[in-house]
């Protein structure tokens, strides 16, 4: 038997250009004891279709991505009953925090290939209060291979924090930048009114906040959260909207692996493959982009990513958030809404508020928050254990 | 005390790293034509696709890849052994072991440690775990 060829790298032009989002919404995210994440939903997809001047019956397509308090097995038809609607396609996705670009890459060829009008990305849940923090990390270490990995008590700040060690091994990095990405995120977030966190922090009291799994530290480590956000997609031009629809340039993906022990390299991400594939989509490279969301479920993430999807040198990272490149203001600013860490983390939504927060930044929405002049936004997500990766690139009306 | 961490298994695939576990032999899966070594264990080889494979007695002997100390466990079975050293061990013949790190202080670790593998009786079940290795033998 001849052995298996490697697997090419994605090459794909972009088939979604002519496809924009048009409108966009998030719920309270924090602590919202009174809504199940059904509930959540529902509001979410009420308040996007508001932003997009549509209506319900409007809605043709539904993608959501489940629920981990309330999973349903098929979930996007209990949304959809919920909401009353009957849509022509209806689909439940899950990646992991990739998901959420997987999910809108699925609507927009929906939309591209003429079978949807008008498709919405919901994404809800209610960790904080419908599981709570220690039931969402216990029932995330039951994720686990039951023979592999199980009886070694890994959580998932663990098994994260294995990659941080690694790639501070390889390229000598020292965790001070990792504090100063959950600084930054916190700065930003308290310029935006929806973050769940806004109360500024340093990077030395995040530096002083008690160790998870060395080296990362509580302040370095995401939230648990309820909160739900939607989004709806149309081809562009096809409708008159409130506002401008903001384009998807690009988009790539990477699968890399389902558990740590099956993938040789943990330094350098699928970040690298998916964004590289984004960009060749797109047919532009980093230096195209005026602001960036990165998901920073761990901070160190932030600097991995930055390398791997190319907009500083591999190691050189820490050294990028440190002059000052990730601040609005700076070269690139990152995470304007506060990121993973800051914004708040209900799981799949997560990436959605990211998708959210470069629309507004397209559309010159963001008040204080703005970055001047912004055209083109990258979005990254990923999920697992650094498994599966997706970038997307968008662009505003001006773009 | 009763130990209260997660047994392994049960994993009809795996049957034979667990039943080599109960022998305090460290077990992997080789392919029969291009002879590399997984785990876990699959109807066909990762390498190569070759649907003829063995399982093979391993040194036991390994590198820690990355390893950190879990400070707040993940459940109130592994709170009891707070702080923990949880490590990626590469073994010689190829495989990535997730583990736990024994038989030494947790600021005593390093990557590029040689370990070799020990069988620890947990309750009812017997599971490997590492520890370091004298000199540079591996």
């Amino acid at each position: 038997m001849t052995p298996l060829s490697p697997p090419e790298p994605q090459e794909r032009a972009s088939h979604f250009e002519n496809v924009s989002i048009v409108g966009v919404a998030e719920t309270k995210v924090g602590v919202v004891p009174e809504r199940s994440s059904l509930q959540l939903h529902a509001e979410a997809v009420r308040l996007a279709l508001t932003d997009a001047g549509l209506g319900l019956s409007d809605v043709d397509g539904l993608v959501t991505a489940n629920s981990r308090v309330h999973p349903y097995l098929y979930h996007a038809d209990v949304v959809a009953e919920y909401l009353g609607i009957h849509p022509r396609h209806a689909l439940n996705v899950s990646t992991g925090g990739s998901t959420t670009i997987s999910a809108i890459e699925h609507a927009a060829a929906m939309i591209a290939a003429g079978v949807c009008r008008v498709v919405v990305v919901a994404m809800a849940d209610n960790l904080a209060t419908g599981l709570g923090r220690n039931e969402s990390i216990a029932s995330m270490a039951s994720f686990g291979h039951p023979v592999f990995e199980r009886p070694y008590g890994p959580s998932i700040p663990a098994f994260y924090a294995l990659v941080a060690q690694r790639y501070m091994y390889e390229y000598g990095v020292e965790s001070d930048c990792f504090a100063l990405v959950a600084e930054i995120d916190r700065a930003h977030a308290s310029m935006h009114p929806g973050a769940q966190f806004r109360e500024r922090i340093t990077a030395a009291e995040v530096g002083r906040s008690r160790l998870i799994a060395d080296p990362l530290r509580l302040l370095d480590c995401a939230p648990v959260s309820d909160g739900g956000a939607a989004i709806v997609l149309m081809r562009d031009g096809s409708h008159e909207t409130p506002r401008h629809g903001v384009r998807i340039l690009g988009v790539g993906e990477s699968h890399q692996h389902e558990h740590l022990t099956q993938t040789v390299d943990l330094t350098t991400t699928g970040a690298a493959r998916s964004g590289a594939a984004a960009f060749r989509s797109a047919g532009l490279t980093p230096a195209d982009i005026d602001v960036a969301m990165i998901y920073d479920a761990f901070s160190f993430l932030q600097c991995m990513q930055l390398e791997d999807l190319g907009f500083c040198a591999k190691g050189e990272g820490g050294e990028f958030v440190r002059s000052g490149h990730t601040r609005l203001g700076g070269s690139l600013p990152v995470n304007t809404n506060g990121g993973v860490l800051s914004f708040g983390h209900p799981g799949k939504p997560t990436a959605l508020f990211l998708i959210n927060e470069a629309v507004r930044q397209l559309r010159h929405e963001c008040g204080e928050r703005q970055v001047q002049g912004a055209s083109v936004a990258l979005v990254h997500a990923e999920g697992g254990i650094l498994s599966s990766h997706a970038t997307m690139i968008l662009g505003g009306h001006d773009g | 005390m009763d130990d209260r961490r997660p047994a392994p298994g049960p994993d009809q695939e795996n049957q034979p790293f667990l039943d080599g576990a109960r022998r305090r032999e460290l077990m992997v899966q080789q392919c029969d034509e291009c002879h590399a070594c997984q785990l876990y264990g699959r109807l066909y080889c990762r390498s190569c696709g070759s649907a003829s494979l063995r399982w093979r007695p391993a040194s036991g002997r390994g590198i820690v890849y990355s390893y950190t100390v879990v400070r707040r466990a993940p459940s109130p079975a592994f709170r009891e052994h707070e702080p923990y050293v949880l490590a990626l061990v590469d073994l010689v013949e190829g495989p990535r072991l997730l583990s736990n790190l024994n038989g030494c202080q947790a600021d005593a670790v390093r990557i590029g440690m040689p370990v070799i593998a020990t069988f620890v009786q947990r309750g009812d079940a017997v599971v490997p775990e590492f520890i370091p290795v004298e000199g540079d033998s591996a």
